[in-house]
Order: structure tokens, then sequence, then C-alpha cells
């Protein structure tokens, strides 16, 4: 009983209170899930601008063989789902096991060739564009920060799990939450006791003193004050217990956290959950293996472990995930197992309300002149899907709201219909 | 701590990372410009900051085994953090960290690729301390005033910076477009300048510019290296074609014979270094990180900062003389106008609460909740500044941080008041605002302090009292927003 506060106890009713028990403790978690209803978006960030080539293999195309000689993956390797709407076959990167169980359960979208015109190379410009949805004027307010504009009143309404941040969640108003570990989320003092609340109450006074004249102070004392108003909130989710074992490495923690977080009913919307090292000039491996091998097996088998434990606890209906990257790759490959920065990439979607598939067409990597699916004289994938289309199915038809407030102008035309 | 003039205590905040007393002593009785002298000519102060490590009266580091700064990572950090506290020369510490956010090169992926000892090797070992050469941030500590020119050269020579954009593996027969593409956009004039195909070009023009491995004699010899080599057999020998001209000539690097081909990189490097446009965003990089990142450059601060620049053919001591003196530096509207970056604010809280007995380890892994990580930007264009500092975590781990200060040094505080101090509490807080040095505070706040200290029993100044409110005191100074400007 000790880790229910009489809040949770008259929501959960008795059935919590005898599994807490008779149960293990996560089916504790799935009888306090009831309560969690309310729909998340979880942003999965692939820093660094995600080879999509290799991550959904063309792999009957022969020029994608050619011109990645030393990391093209075997055609023979490939977790095999299928063609696209032309009839290209595509397949998984084998190290996807995960997202091909997703796949196949029919939860998993998969954009092809998501991306816009004149594509930044640039991994902070480009990272800045699709935080912002304006490619014309990537240094304003971010799409995920505008929304949260919209639904004013909880500073936990985001959650940003990497201490990074991004000009997706830079909204006019909300400031969105940085926390990384919530096991570290506590408050210190040098005291203890009512001498360490003594101190607290007056740091809080403290931190809410900054008038409007003072609006750089202000930002930071609102840190503070979010800060001591998400304590209670976040300590909350430590003692987790998901119902599946997480991978042990930093993406793995953070989808636990937001896991953590949904079942606990905290009220976050919008989760950023990212992973790096995806800028793979060098290293990127061969038959399959190395590198960009590793970091496919971080993501798929991160976001299955997520997926399941979603599943079990009945929340996964509530939830979507969104992946993006800054870029995709150069076709080609260099001389250290590597690729460059390129242009269109790709975007995921996985949920309970995902319509799976692969959407759009892939690029026929033929260098020729009339090759339209080509750019920057055949090096680069061209954008189809314009990636603000993405945003505006998942403003209107997943959060709920008007895409053409958030985003600055109507998007829907040309949108997957993935949800 | 506070000297008395406030504008040599926002010198000593921009310069260095606030105020011991021995460092206000070494400038007292000087001028404002006398001491600006004292801080950008830091060479004539000796550089033995290394040789008071392990003394009694500095801030502790901690050993794991032996204290190895060149080829341990964790101890690089702590050698670095220790100079920042105990350095006679701050300007330089504070510039090698302004290039460092710069040139953006992290250990991941470094010791990722060589391994931890030679990645700690090729980030921060000293010069002449082990064989091979001096690592990345010694490059920047001793490039800290000299000419951008010559640093630029130096850094795309470096081996740290080979293996983190992969020049090492930039051949004639495949060019590896990392780093020519990061020179241009974020080293030097940035976006806005060059084109896709000038990225093509510069890959080529730095083809053969990799390493040579000099292996040790057992695993993880601290004796291996790495260093430059000119390849010439895989430099691309023929001309390279730029949409801009190559220090003001043609826009042409012409082809040249295989062994004389280095000088592409060479042309390459002075003419970005060379060019007013590269002048003018370091003029604005440096604007943010010595007078304001509150409001956006002043054009006539970049158009003076550039002049100097370029008459002075790139060397930054020169830059830094006319910043300091500037009327955009002094101007006491801009005090306090700058987000400290976690680094400087841990460094002040040590200097301002004290460091006996504490060890500078202790700020390791806060400073990672606060978003900096030495040795390891988040990626090549550096950390986000300003604002992106003060995420909610972050703010909490500044203000877990000066709790983890402030009761380590609960008897040293509470000592430092004499039996005058302690006898009221409004001359308790005088105090600790002598000794810290936040912003300004307002009537209405700092009567919030005065009536923390005198909440929970009357006031008696007393050592148990003391003993529990100098450091909550000290805490809620160092945790304030008024405490994370410089």
């Amino acid at each position: 009983m000790s880790k229910f506060s009489r809040r949770e106890f008259l929501r959960d009713g008795v059935a919590a209170f005898t599994l807490s028990f008779a149960a293990p403790a996560f089916l504790v978690d799935i009888a306090r899930a009831q309560g969690a209803v309310s729909r998340n978006l979880v942003v999965i960030y692939l820093a660094g601008g995600n080879d999509a080539l290799s991550t959904l293999v063309p792999y009957t195309d022969p020029f994608y063989y050619s011109r990645r000689p030393a990391i093209a993956v075997p055609a023979g390797q490939v977790l095999q789902i299928g063609s696209d709407s032309s009839g290209k076959p595509l397949g998984l990167h084998p190290r996807l096991t995960g997202l091909q169980t997703i796949f196949n359960q029919g939860r998993l979208a998969i954009v092809q060739r998501a991306g816009y015109q004149n594509s930044s190379r640039s991994h902070f410009q480009g990272t800045d564009i699709w935080g912002t949805a304006d490619p014309a004027n990537p240094s304003g307010l971010g799409w995920l920060g505008r929304y949260l504009d919209s639904i004013p009143g909880d500073p936990l309404a985001g959650w940003n799990t990497s201490n990074a941040t991004y000009r997706a969640l830079t909204g006019l108003n909300v400031s969105v939450p940085s926390i990384t570990d919530p096991r570290v989320y506590s408050f210190a003092s040098p005291n203890v006791g009512a001498e360490a609340i003594n101190e607290r109450n007056t740091a809080i006074r403290l931190a809410s003193a900054a008038g409007p004249n003072r609006p750089n102070l202000a930002f930071v004392n609102t840190s503070a004050m979010e800060a001591f108003a998400t304590l209670d909130r976040v300590a909350s989710v430590v003692d987790y217990q998901s119902s599946v074992t997480y991978p042990n490495n930093g993406f793995g923690s953070a989808l636990k956290t937001v896991a953590a977080s949904i079942v606990r009913g905290i009220g976050t919307r919008v989760y950023w959950v990212q992973t790096g090292g995806f800028d793979t000039h060098s290293g990127q491996g061969n038959a399959g293996g190395g590198g960009y091998a590793n970091l496919m097996g971080t993501v798929g088998d991160g976001l299955l472990a997520f997926y399941n434990d979603l599943q079990n606890q009945g929340l996964l209906g509530n939830t979507l995930m969104l992946q993006f990257s800054e870029f995709g790759r150069r076709i080609s490959e260099n001389g250290s197992q590597g690729t460059d920065h390129g242009a269109g990439g790709m975007m995921m979607a996985i949920g309970g309300a995902v319509r799976g598939g692969i959407y759009g067409t892939a690029a026929n990597l033929n260098p020729t002149p009339d090759n339209t699916t080509l750019e920057n004289a055949g090096g680069d994938v061209t954008y189809q899907t314009d990636f603000r289309s993405v945003y505006a199915s998942v403003l209107d038809g997943w959060l709920g709201t008007n895409s053409t407030a958030i985003l600055g102008g109507n998007f829907r035309a040309g949108a997957p219909a993935i949800i | 701590m506070r000297s008395g003039d406030a504008l040599l205590d926002h010198l000593f905040r921009r310069v260095g990372f606030g105020a011991s007393a021995a460092d206000l002593q070494a400038v007292a009785g000087m001028s404002y410009n006398a001491a600006v002298d004292y801080f950008v000519d830091f060479d004539k102060q000796p550089d033995d900051v290394d040789t008071k490590v392990g003394l009694p009266d500095s801030v502790a580091i901690t050993t794991r085994g032996q204290f190895s700064p060149n080829t341990n990572i964790e101890d690089a950090r702590q050698r670095w953090l220790f100079r920042m506290v105990h350095t006679r020369r701050p300007l330089q510490e504070k510039m090698a960290l302004f290039w460092h956010n710069h040139f953006g090169v992290g250990y991941t992926k470094v010791a990722g690729t060589v391994g931890g000892v030679l990645g700690t090797k090729m980030m921060a070992t000293k010069g002449g301390e082990l064989p091979g050469p001096q690592g990345h941030y010694e490059l920047l500590r001793q490039g800290a005033l000299g000419k951008f020119r010559d640093l630029l050269i130096e850094v795309a020579k470096d081996p740290a910076m080979l293996v983190f954009l992969d020049g090492r593996t930039n051949t004639k027969a495949k060019p590896q477009e990392n780093f020519g593409r990061e020179v241009m956009e974020l080293f030097t004039w940035g976006l806005g300048h060059y084109t896709e195909s000038d990225v093509y070009a510069a890959a080529r023009v730095f083809s053969g510019w990799n390493l040579r491995n000099v292996p040790g004699t057992i695993a993880n010899d601290p004796a291996a290296y790495q260093e430059f080599i000119y390849n010439a057999a895989q430099h691309d020998v023929a001309a390279k074609t730029f949409s801009f001209p190559i220090s003001g000539g043609s826009n042409t690097i012409p082809a040249r014979a295989m062994a004389a081909g280095m000088q592409d990189g060479i042309d390459l490097l002075t003419s970005l270094a060379n060019h007013p446009d590269t002048a003018r965003r370091l003029a604005g990089k440096l604007w943010n990180y010595f007078v304001s990142d509150l409001d956006a450059p002043d054009p006539a601060f970049v158009d003076g900062v550039t002049n100097v620049y370029i008459q002075s053919d790139t060397a930054m001591r020169p830059v830094l003389r006319y910043i300091l003196n500037s009327r955009w530096f002094t101007n006491p509207g801009n005090f306090n106008a700058r987000y400290s970056w976690p680094a400087e604010f841990v460094i002040r809280t040590i200097k301002e609460i004290g460091w006996a007995g504490f060890s500078v380890d202790t700020a390791r892994v806060p400073l990672t909740n606060m978003g900096q990580t030495l040795f390891e930007p988040p990626n090549v264009a550096g950390w986000q500044l300003g604002r992106a500092w003060f995420g909610t975590g972050a703010m909490l781990a500044r203000m877990n941080f000066a709790a983890a200060v402030a009761s380590n040094q609960k008897f040293n505080l509470a000592r430092s008041f004499g039996a005058t101090e302690r006898a009221q509490p409004d001359r308790v807080l005088n105090g600790m605002l002598q000794r810290l040095t936040p912003a300004p505070y307002t009537t209405a706040e700092m009567n919030e302090m005065l009536t923390y200290l005198t909440t929970g029993g009357a006031w008696t100044g007393n050592d148990a009292q003391m003993n529990a409110k100098a450091p909550g005191l000290a805490r809620l100074v160092a945790g304030s927003g008024e405490y994370q400007f410089v």
C-alpha cells in the first residue's frame, strides 16, 4: 500500500489493493494503467542523419549494390516486408527484427522519401527545419512547442528525456522540462528536516519573484519553478516495474521512463526521445554488421520493448511513436565505409492506432539525368512526401487539434494515411 | 568574491570564472586597462597551475589508482576543472573553452575509433609528457589567443579532428566530405557562403590529410600514438574549382605535383581564415561569449572586431584587448547579461563558496546533468548556448550542485562569519553577498532571504545556527536565478 497515494488508491479501487499483494509488480501497474487514457505522442529522433537506405533496403535495385559495394546489406539478409505501391520489394535491416515484429502486427507505418525541397545537408539547419516545420524560416518556434502552447496549464505536458534543447520543443509560453533520469530529479539541501523545508520554501518564493521587466531572469526562474512543480510527479515513476526487460542502454532507459510515466498517468502529452550516432561518415560496416547494425539494434530492440510493454499494459492504443532524422545520406558510399550528408530520408510511425504499411515509393538509384527520384546529379534521394503532411496527420488525426493553426498552413495534401 | 568595483567583478566573471581572494590580490591596485592587459597578456604569468595539484590549499582531485590525466578521460576532465579553479591565466582556459565549443570535437567518437587510452591522449595529453603530439584541448589552449589562421591549420592536422570528422580516411579515390563541409559551415564563415559542389571540392583538397600510426609494444601502451601525415599518394592532384575566389584570386586551386599537394589545404584554410565573413562570424560568437547573449551583436561591434582581426592578420590577442576595452564590454547594462555555461557556474560556485576538502571530481556528473560534459560537446557545432542551458533538469542539477558544495563547506562557511556579522542576520546576508556574486536582488528577494535566516527559532548567530543557516543561505544564493548569469 505504501506506494499508493490516497488519490491513486481511490482511482484504482480495490483491484489494485488486492493485486499489490497477490500479483507481480507489473500487474499492479496494469491495474493502475486503466486510469491513464489520454493520448500521447512519443517523438523518436535519430540524431545525425539516418541512412534511410540502410534502414529500409531496396534489395533488388542493382544500383544499391553497385554504389555501395562495401556497406550494402546483402539481399539474403534483409528482413522482407513486401513491396511498396510501385512494386519495389523492400526489406528492413537485419538487426530490425523488433520492427519486423511490429510491422507484421500491422502497427508500423514507414513513409519513404520524407523530406522537403532543397534539403539542407547541414545537421543544424536540418534539425531546425524539421523542428519548426518551416524550411523558409527555421529560426522560429517549434511545431511541438506551438502545439503545447495551445494546451497550456501543465508544466509536464511535454517531457524531454534528453538534456539537449530542441527547436521542435520551443514554445512561446511553454518550456518543456528536460528530465533525463528521474532518479536524480530531486531536490537537495545542505540541511535536513524543517530547515531543508524552510530553505526549499524560500527557494520557491525567490524563483517566483521575477517580474515581466526581467524576462531572462524569469526564464531561469521558470525552469526552477517547473522543477519544484514537477518533482513529486516525476518521483512517482522511479519505482516503475515494467512488464518487459528493456535493453540496457540510454535509449532503452529513456523509453522505459516514458512507459512509466504513461502507465502512471502523469498527464504528459508529448515525449521527446533521441538516440545518436547516426552521422555515419565512416564505419557503417558491411555484410549487415558493424556500426550501423549496432544503431539498428538499439533502435529496433528498444522500440519493440516499449511497444510490448505498452501493449501488455493495455496502453498501446493511447500511444503514437513518430520517428524522424534531419536528412538521409548520400547514395554512394565514401571511402570510409560510410556515407556523407544527403537529402530525402524516411519517417516511421508506430502505435495501436497506426495503419501499418509502406507508404510512398522507393527511389530508383540509377544516376541518370532523367531520373526524377534523385537530385544533386544523382547523388542524393529526392523527397516525395512533405514531412509537414505527416505532422499534419499527427496533429489532426491523433492529437485532435487543427494542424493549419499549428503549422501555419494547410499541409494535409498528400499526407500518407498512417493513422 | 567581490572586489568592490563592479566593472572589475564583471571582468573576472567574463575572462575567468569569478574571483577568489588570491585572484583579487593579483590585480589589486591596477587600473581597469592594466587589469585587462594582465588577463590578455597571460603568458606573462607562469603556466604553473598543474604544480598545484595535490597541494593542501588547492581544490582536491579524486584518484582511482594513479592520477592519469593524459590517458584517462575522467582524470583529464578533473585536470581541466582544476585548472579553471586555480589558473593564474584564466583567459587562457576561458578561450580554450570557447574554442572547444567552436571546434566541437567529442571524446566518445574518438575513443570509439582508437580506444580509451589513445582517445584521451588525442583529446587531452599535455605536450611532452608522453610520446606523440599534444592533445586537442592542449592545442586549443596553446593557440588560445594566437592567430586564428594558425589555429585552424593546426586543428585541421590535429589527430582528434582527423578521427572525429573522418579526415583520416580521406583519399583521392573516395573523398570524405565531413571535414570539408564543417570547416566552411561551422569553423569559418558559415552557411550561405558555399555550395554543395564546394563541399565536394573541399573534400578533395584535404584528400591525403591522414594519420600515421605509431604502435606501442603492449596493449593500451601510453607510448603509442597517431600523428598527422600528408599522404601524397592519396592526394587528388587535379585542380579544384570553387564558387568563390581563393584568397581573393582565382576560384581554382591549381593542379599540383603530388609532393606539393598539401598546399591545397593550406590555401583553402588560409583563404577561409583571412576572409572578413569568417571574422564577422567569430565576432558574433565572441559577442555572445564576452559581451551579451541577451542582445544580438551590435553591428558596430562586429565591424570593429572584424577590422582588428583583419589588421592583426587574424591574431586573437588584439581582438580580445579590443573587446575588453570596448564600450560594449564596459557598459554596465551588459553586466550579468549572459547565461552562464555549466562549467562557469560550477567553477564560480567552488571558488566563491570554498574548496577546502572538496574534490572537483564531485562536479563531473552534475556537469553532465547540467548539459556540459567537458570533452563531449553534443556534436561538432558545440553546445547550444543561452537559454538552452536552462532546461528544468539542468536547473535542478545546478541547484543541487550548489547544495553539494554548500554542504561540503558547511563549517568553513559558518566559521567565516565573525562575531560582528553574526550579531545580526542582515549582516550575515550582506557578508554572503560579498562572498558570492549574483546579479542584484530586489528588496523583496533580500527580505525573503532574511526571513529564511530568522525562520525556525530566534536569531542568535551561535555556531549551531550558523552551521545550518550559512550553508542554507549559500545554496539559496548559488541556486537562485540571479546567480545563473555572468
